[in-house]
């Protein structure tokens, strides 16, 4: 008896397909620009930071570099995922409509979710490990913490993939990607503890952080490399971030069934 | 002073009236009616500088403490805070000669409807890198009026960063704008994207280009280098004959891609 | 007789090593109705881009209201309206903005914009849609707003490039019936088109435009009655066997043609054609009288229908 391929797998094969055209231009956002901030901000202002008294302390007896590559890990996670969550989604039910041709087939909407949900897993995933292989090769990042971190890396990218989704796939137009992009992409990059802990922020500041799933993402990857892990903490932290997966998940299935069967 | 005068002082009038250019300020009218209806997008642009500012104050400014610049010691972010200025005047000229040009030039062909009118492809180049110019000074104001508000600027010599800001747009724009005419899709915004990146991180903008030791020499090739060397001798009222050096570079590095890419705009809207 | 507007001699279009229009002599006269008939590829954008100076002539000459489009392009563009073959319209816009920016390009005050955009809307038909944007027309009501702005200059030269591909039927006759209006206020109208009910109803003197070249030139009666006769006798006998049956029509009619699927037997007497057919022994599962067209006029010049 020939068992069939699941259809969420089906799906992503379609992403493959396009991947397997566009990769080099992929690694350029998945690989090079993260290892670009690295260097910018965890080497450059690394020695300015490294210098000053005090500061090793604030990072938790850490260098800078080794301080800021776990959180570079989930950010980029969470920009890849994204933006790949925006205008590809859009454009498979508005430009390139291929989410309508995949909903005549016997695959339906839950299958376009999954595979997207699958997919976006395995950008964050490749980006992840990328950059853990660059920095498996400085004596301040290295450790076998790395591997646990890419895992929290495509729990990120999912947790920003799957609710984002959920606002493509009912959304009419394209103008509020550039504010999804502005005011919180971009502020959680800056803001979500990546480059400093989140206690030298004003409150407010901080529970904006907290709401999202990057800090704590960033706070479990950053545990793992710097081999500082509670695990009671991990869980919790790792249970936020799924649960904004899985509410993305269900609300995309919901509006994209909707979008695709009126 | 304007920026975009001397250009047109410097290329032959002739040379961009061959290529048609008589009333560049239409596209900018386009534009304003076009944004009348996305102001949101334009007024959110001024946000980001700002972000990555209050970031840099708040949190990496903290852990650095003071950075030493020519002999004085200056807090982070007062040393930050002219090159984000800098590069922002450098993104947003980027963002609207790029991405903006591409999508009018290939997918909604709005030039091709232009070009049907007495307007030429220099009113095009022309209109659209000056378009990106109005923007970046809007932004420029609000960033300068920021970092007064909270102490970064040194003296009224500050405002002089205004029209370095154009300078510098002015520069981005029309190497951004060459550019857009050689990109395939979409997809290679991609690079564009990367390539400004090293720009943004390694033009002296977040630590000293002392750090940089024997590679100086390298900063020195990036555009925006220059524009954050202005920009801080503005914010500090520190005047050198260097300065000179670096408007020059910014100033040529314009009017060559300018005449370049009207050039370029021309052969292919009116092949 | 007056001046020619558009005066063409032996008008060339080289891109690269591809020849797109190999010399071609082109008069259009003022208050005409002008077509370029021919399939794809036949050189007729590449010709109307030269007319409507953005695209520059690779040899020959060309004059437009007595210019030189290399010399005065803007001042004649000042005077024509174009109608590109894919809309380009300003999808960001409204339907009037779009009308007022265009009309801005031609440097008519912010006043006479407007005041011509609400006429043009109502002649276009686009009045109760005035604020929507653009992107959600219609391909119809896209099309009309095409010609409404290419009539933003009250153009004395109207160009289109093949006005109505891709519309449903009822949309192209409306777009027909306010070509006709314009016609009748004198605009000059110039015309591609690969329809030939289209060229039929529209142009009182066309080409026939094949590979670069003119083939034929004349009003539509004047190529269908030198080129055709008065009647077409068309059998379809199945396909695939339409070429057996060609040799049993011999001398039926003036000439045959045999097409994939069916024979056109040319006569000025359909009727007695088809009769004579019967008299045979030939039993087509189907037969059609009609009368000649401009599509048989393209088949008799370029051996090749114009749907290829």
């Amino acid at each position: 008896m020939q068992i069939a391929t699941p259809g969420p797998l089906r799906v992503v094969s379609g992403h493959l397909v396009v991947f397997r055209r566009l990769w080099r231009l992929n690694l350029l956002s998945s690989f090079v620009q993260p290892m670009l901030y690295l260097l910018g901000l965890g080497v450059g202002v690394g020695a300015l930071v490294d210098r000053n008294a005090g500061s090793t302390a604030t990072l938790g007896g850490v260098s800078y570099v080794a301080f800021v590559a776990p959180g570079l890990m989930a950010t980029t996670a969470m920009a890849v995922c994204a933006a790949e969550s925006m205008w590809p989604v859009m454009g498979g039910l508005k430009w390139r409509r291929d989410y309508h041709g995949i909903a005549a087939t016997p695959l339906d909407a839950s299958d376009i979710v999954f595979g997207h949900m699958i997919w976006m897993a395995m950008r964050a995933g490749i980006t992840g490990a990328a950059v853990a292989t660059a920095l498996a090769f400085v004596d301040d990042t290295r450790s076998w913490g790395l591997l646990p971190a890419v895992i929290v890396a495509m729990a990120v990218g999912i947790a920003f993939a799957m609710p984002i989704m959920a606002y493509s796939v009912g959304a009419e137009m394209d103008g509020g990607f550039p504010a999804i992009q502005r005011f919180v992409i971009i502020p959680l990059f800056l803001f979500g503890g990546a480059f400093y802990p989140l206690s030298q922020l004003p409150e407010v500041v901080q529970w904006f952080a907290r709401a999202f799933p990057l800090w704590h993402g960033v706070v479990v990857a950053r545990g793992f490399t710097t081999g500082d892990t509670d695990w009671a903490g991990v869980a919790g932290h790792l249970a936020y971030v799924l649960l904004w997966a899985a509410v993305g998940t269900v609300i995309s299935i919901r509006r994209l069934a909707k979008r695709l069967y009126p | 002073m304007s920026d975009t005068s001397i250009v047109l002082r410097i290329i032959p009038v002739s040379y961009l009236s061959g290529l048609g250019l008589r009333r560049p300020h239409r596209m900018i009218e386009r534009h304003v009616m076009a944004y009348r209806r996305q102001w949101l997008i334009v007024v959110s642009g001024f946000f980001e500088p700002l972000f990555y500012l209050l970031s840099m104050r708040a949190g990496v400014g903290d852990l650095v403490g003071d950075v030493s610049v020519a002999g004085r010691s200056v807090p982070y972010d007062a040393f930050v805070a002219p090159a984000l200025m800098a590069s922002s005047a450098m993104n947003g000229a980027i963002f609207d000669s790029t991405g903006n040009v591409l999508h009018r030039l290939k997918y909604a062909r709005i030039y091709d409807a232009a070009l049907a009118t007495p307007m030429g492809p220099a009113d095009v180049a022309v209109g659209e890198i000056s378009w990106a110019l109005i923007r970046g000074q809007i932004y420029a104001i609000g960033f300068l009026a920021v970092m007064a508000a909270m102490g970064l600027t040194e003296s009224w010599w500050s405002l002089m960063a205004l029209p370095v800001c154009a300078l510098i747009g002015l520069t981005f724009a029309s190497i951004g704008f060459l550019g857009t005419t050689y990109m395939r899709g979409w997809s290679d915004m991609e690079i564009v994207n990367t390539l400004m990146m090293p720009l943004f991180l390694f033009s002296a903008t977040f630590f000293p280009i002392s750090s940089y030791g024997g590679w100086a020499w390298v900063v020195q090739l990036s555009p925006l280098y220059h524009g954050v060397a202005l920009v801080r001798a503005c914010n500090a009222g520190v005047w050198t004959a260097s300065l000179v050096v670096h408007a020059l570079v910014l100033l040529v590095i314009s009017v060559v891609m300018l005449a370049w890419g009207s050039r370029r705009i021309d052969r292919l809207l009116r092949r | 007789m007056p001046e020619p507007l558009i005066v063409a001699r032996g008008l060339k279009k080289r891109f690269d090593d591809f020849e797109a229009v190999k010399g071609i002599d082109v008069e259009v006269q003022p208050g005409e109705v002008f077509g370029f008939l021919g399939p794809n590829g036949a050189g007729k954008s590449s010709t109307m881009r030269m007319i409507a100076c953005v695209s520059p002539a690779s040899e020959g000459t060309l004059r437009l209201f007595g210019m030189d489009p290399a010399v005065d392009g803007a001042k004649i563009r000042a005077r024509i309206g174009v109608v590109p073959q894919l809309d380009t319209l300003d999808t960001e816009l409204s339907v009037q903005e779009n009308l007022w920016i265009y009309g801005r390009y031609f440097d008519l005050s912010r006043a006479e914009c407007r005041r011509r955009a609400t006429e043009l809307l109502e002649f276009a038909q686009l009045t109760d849609r005035a604020d929507s944007v653009v992107e959600h027309l219609s391909g119809g009501m896209k099309r009309r707003l095409s010609i409404a702005r290419s009539l933003i200059n009250e153009p004395e030269l109207l160009l289109l490039d093949e006005p109505t591909t891709g519309l449903d039927p009822q949309a192209r006759h409306v777009l027909w019936e306010r070509l006709y209006r314009l016609k009748q206020q004198g605009v000059t109208q110039v015309l591609t088109t690969h329809y030939m009910d289209e060229a039929e109803q529209l142009c009182d003197r066309l080409v026939v435009m094949d590979q670069g070249l003119i083939v034929a030139e004349g009003s539509p009666r004047e190529l269908i009655d030198q080129y055709s006769t008065r009647e077409v006798l068309e059998l379809r006998f199945g396909a695939g066997t339409n070429d057996q049956f060609g040799p049993q029509v011999v001398g039926i009619g003036d000439r045959f043609e045999v097409l994939p699927d069916r024979v056109l037997v040319y006569a000025d007497d359909g009727e007695a054609a088809l009769a004579e057919a019967h008299h045979r022994g030939l039993r087509p599962e189907s037969a059609l009288v009609r009368r000649s067209s401009l599509e048989d006029v393209f088949l008799l010049l370029t051996g090749r229908s114009l749907a290829d």
